[in-house]
């Protein structure tokens, strides 16, 4: 193996270093008690206290976890079956290709396009329009965890299933299920933080008065400073680690790395 | 080998009926949320807008006749420069942080993968937020530059096009290092060793090893970067101001806005033209570094 080179250190802290002091900073903020960045008058949870009081915040967490829960159910499953299709049915790189593409097309396009899509047929903006929309993109995600899951698995398994006799579907119930379940729910995690976090395309289906907790930060933060935000950051940075830490248990640590 | 046994071995019918159950539903959703949408887009853009927004079918090159007016042009050429600019940072910044991760003891390097995405897991707003407290006139920033007396005054970093980078830059650069490390982490050792052993110097051998094998990386992550930089409203609206306008805050403006849906169409086409260049650069890129390989 090749010594490492001590100077690298210096580019790789910097790195780090960019990527966690503004997060840092945030979380120590959410802790002053005067909420400014400016001067720090004392300890306090009190912006803890005031974000969980906040009604535009709690009914934009409301939101967005409907949204969240109905798109990680709904994407799991379609995703899951696709990913199996994928694996087991198709070679069509072209079928590859169309599943992956939520994932690759920019946020922006996919949100007008639904946006004029939903006004074309008449279907009213809201919440379930913020839902299908964000089954859209996580089908992509969900379908690519499952099938590396799928991939990867001894095959002969399933064979031997089969070669005992067991019907087709009673294989995938007592021997493929079982076997990619870890994969599943890492795709289940990934697809419900995904959701929470989303702000682009939720901005432009959610239609007039719908809220998500992401579209209710950006009118906060177009203000100014705003002090619950700095607790909202602690909060929703807590829930994201986590996931990460819950999906490393189930999948590893490489396909963590890999789905970012 | 075994899946194609296993896929001869299945018989017909429920090789049909497994295609319709597993592919039927996903490819079904998929085309009613993206193939059509994208379709009503490109249809869009040939269409008229109406009086009061929404659309008048009547076909016209009208909107692309306006995409090429050279205040558009200017905006799409300042977004490339901005996105461009922010892409060559992470590319400097991302290529040591990598390179040094593939050279840390072989335990180390996942945990130091992931202590790179972990931030990128946190709300995309609430992190680009973060940059107006620290940069804000009454900012950490600026308070510190009066704490060391490099300043009287309040200082303002935010609400120019450095700033905007500097939010780009943070919110995608792990998406620069990741491919980038996956391409440096592919390299065969046995490169580096046999180049030593004919005599080059360990940064010739960077410049004339390492760097062209991970090229591929390179274009990847430039790609993930610079795509979503251009297609970006938030960073320029948050912290650039009104200084920095780019093709993302045009095409909400036409779509939320001036309710202009057919010149949006063309704007947000503009972005998907610019992606699939890229993505053509790349797919050529890949063929040659195989054909050498």
């Amino acid at each position: 193996m090749p010594r490492f080179r001590r100077w690298l250190v210096f580019p790789l802290l910097g790195v780090y270093g960019f990527l966690y002091v503004p997060i840092v900073i945030l979380a120590v903020l959410s802790f002053n008690e005067s909420g400014l960045p400016t001067a720090w008058t004392g300890f306090s949870t009190k912006w803890y206290g005031a974000l969980f009081s906040n009604d535009l915040i709690l009914r934009g967490a409301r939101t967005t976890l409907v949204v969240a829960l109905g798109a990680t159910v709904l994407a799991t499953i379609i995703g899951t079956l696709l990913a199996l299709g994928l694996e087991r049915y198709s070679r069509s790189v072209l079928f590859d290709a169309f599943a992956i593409a939520p994932a690759v097309v920019p946020d922006i396009v996919l949100a007008i396009g639904l946006l004029a899509f939903y006004t074309m047929i008449q279907f009213t903006l809201g919440t379930v329009s913020v839902l299908f929309a964000h089954v859209t993109f996580n089908i992509a995600f969900v379908t690519a965890v499952v099938r590396t899951r799928l991939h990867n698995f001894d095959q002969q398994l399933e064979e031997a299933s089969l070669d005992l006799g067991a019907t087709e579907l009673r294989t995938f119930f007592r021997v493929t299920l079982p076997l990619i379940a870890p994969g599943i729910l890492a795709a289940a995690l990934l697809s419900f933080t995904l959701s929470v976090d989303e702000f682009v395309i939720a901005f432009f289906t959610r239609g007039a008065g719908v809220e998500t907790l992401p579209t209710v930060i950006y009118s906060m933060v177009r203000f100014g400073i705003t002090p619950e935000i700095n607790a909202l950051a602690v909060v929703l940075l807590g829930l994201s680690f986590t996931v990460v830490v819950v999906s490393q248990r189930l999948i590893g640590l490489r396909r963590v790395v890999d789905n970012a | 080998m075994t899946k194609r046994l296993s896929k001869a071995d299945r018989s017909r019918p429920t090789r049909w009926v497994g295609r319709l159950l597993t592919l039927g539903p996903g490819g079904l959703y998929l085309t009613l949320f993206l193939a059509v949408p994208l379709a009503v887009i490109v249809t869009y853009s040939f269409m008229r807008r109406g009086t009061f927004g929404g659309v008048v079918y009547q076909p016209t090159l009208e909107n692309y006749r306006r995409a090429v007016d050279p205040l558009f042009l200017r905006i799409l050429w300042d977004s490339v420069r901005i996105g461009g600019l922010t892409t060559l940072l992470a590319l400097l910044i991302g290529y040591p942080a990598a390179f040094a991760i593939t050279k840390l003891p072989t335990r180390w390097r996942l945990p130091a993968l992931v202590a790179i995405v972990l931030p990128f897991w946190s709300n995309f707003l609430i992190r680009t937020y973060a940059w107006i407290v620290l940069l804000n006139r009454e900012g950490i920033l600026s308070k510190a530059l009066r704490a060391v007396g490099l300043t009287d005054e309040p200082v303002g970093f935010l609400y120019n096009r450095g700033s905007v980078v500097v939010g780009l830059l943070y919110a995608y650069l792990p998406l620069m290092i990741l491919p980038l490390y996956a391409a440096l982490d592919r390299i065969d050792p046995a490169l580096d060793e046999a180049s030593a052993d004919l005599g080059a110097k360990p940064w010739r051998t960077f410049i004339r090893v390492t760097v062209p094998l991970s090229l591929p990386g390179m274009t990847a992550g430039s790609i993930f970067v610079f795509v979503p930089s251009i297609g970006n409203f938030v960073v320029p609206e948050l912290l650039g101001g009104g200084q920095a306008v780019m093709v993302g805050n045009l095409i909400r403006d036409q779509f939320l806005r001036a309710r202009d849906w057919p010149f949006g169409a063309v704007l947000s086409l503009s972005i998907v033209g610019l992606m699939m260049i890229l993505l053509v650069v790349q797919a050529v890129q890949l063929k040659r570094t195989r054909a050498h390989a």
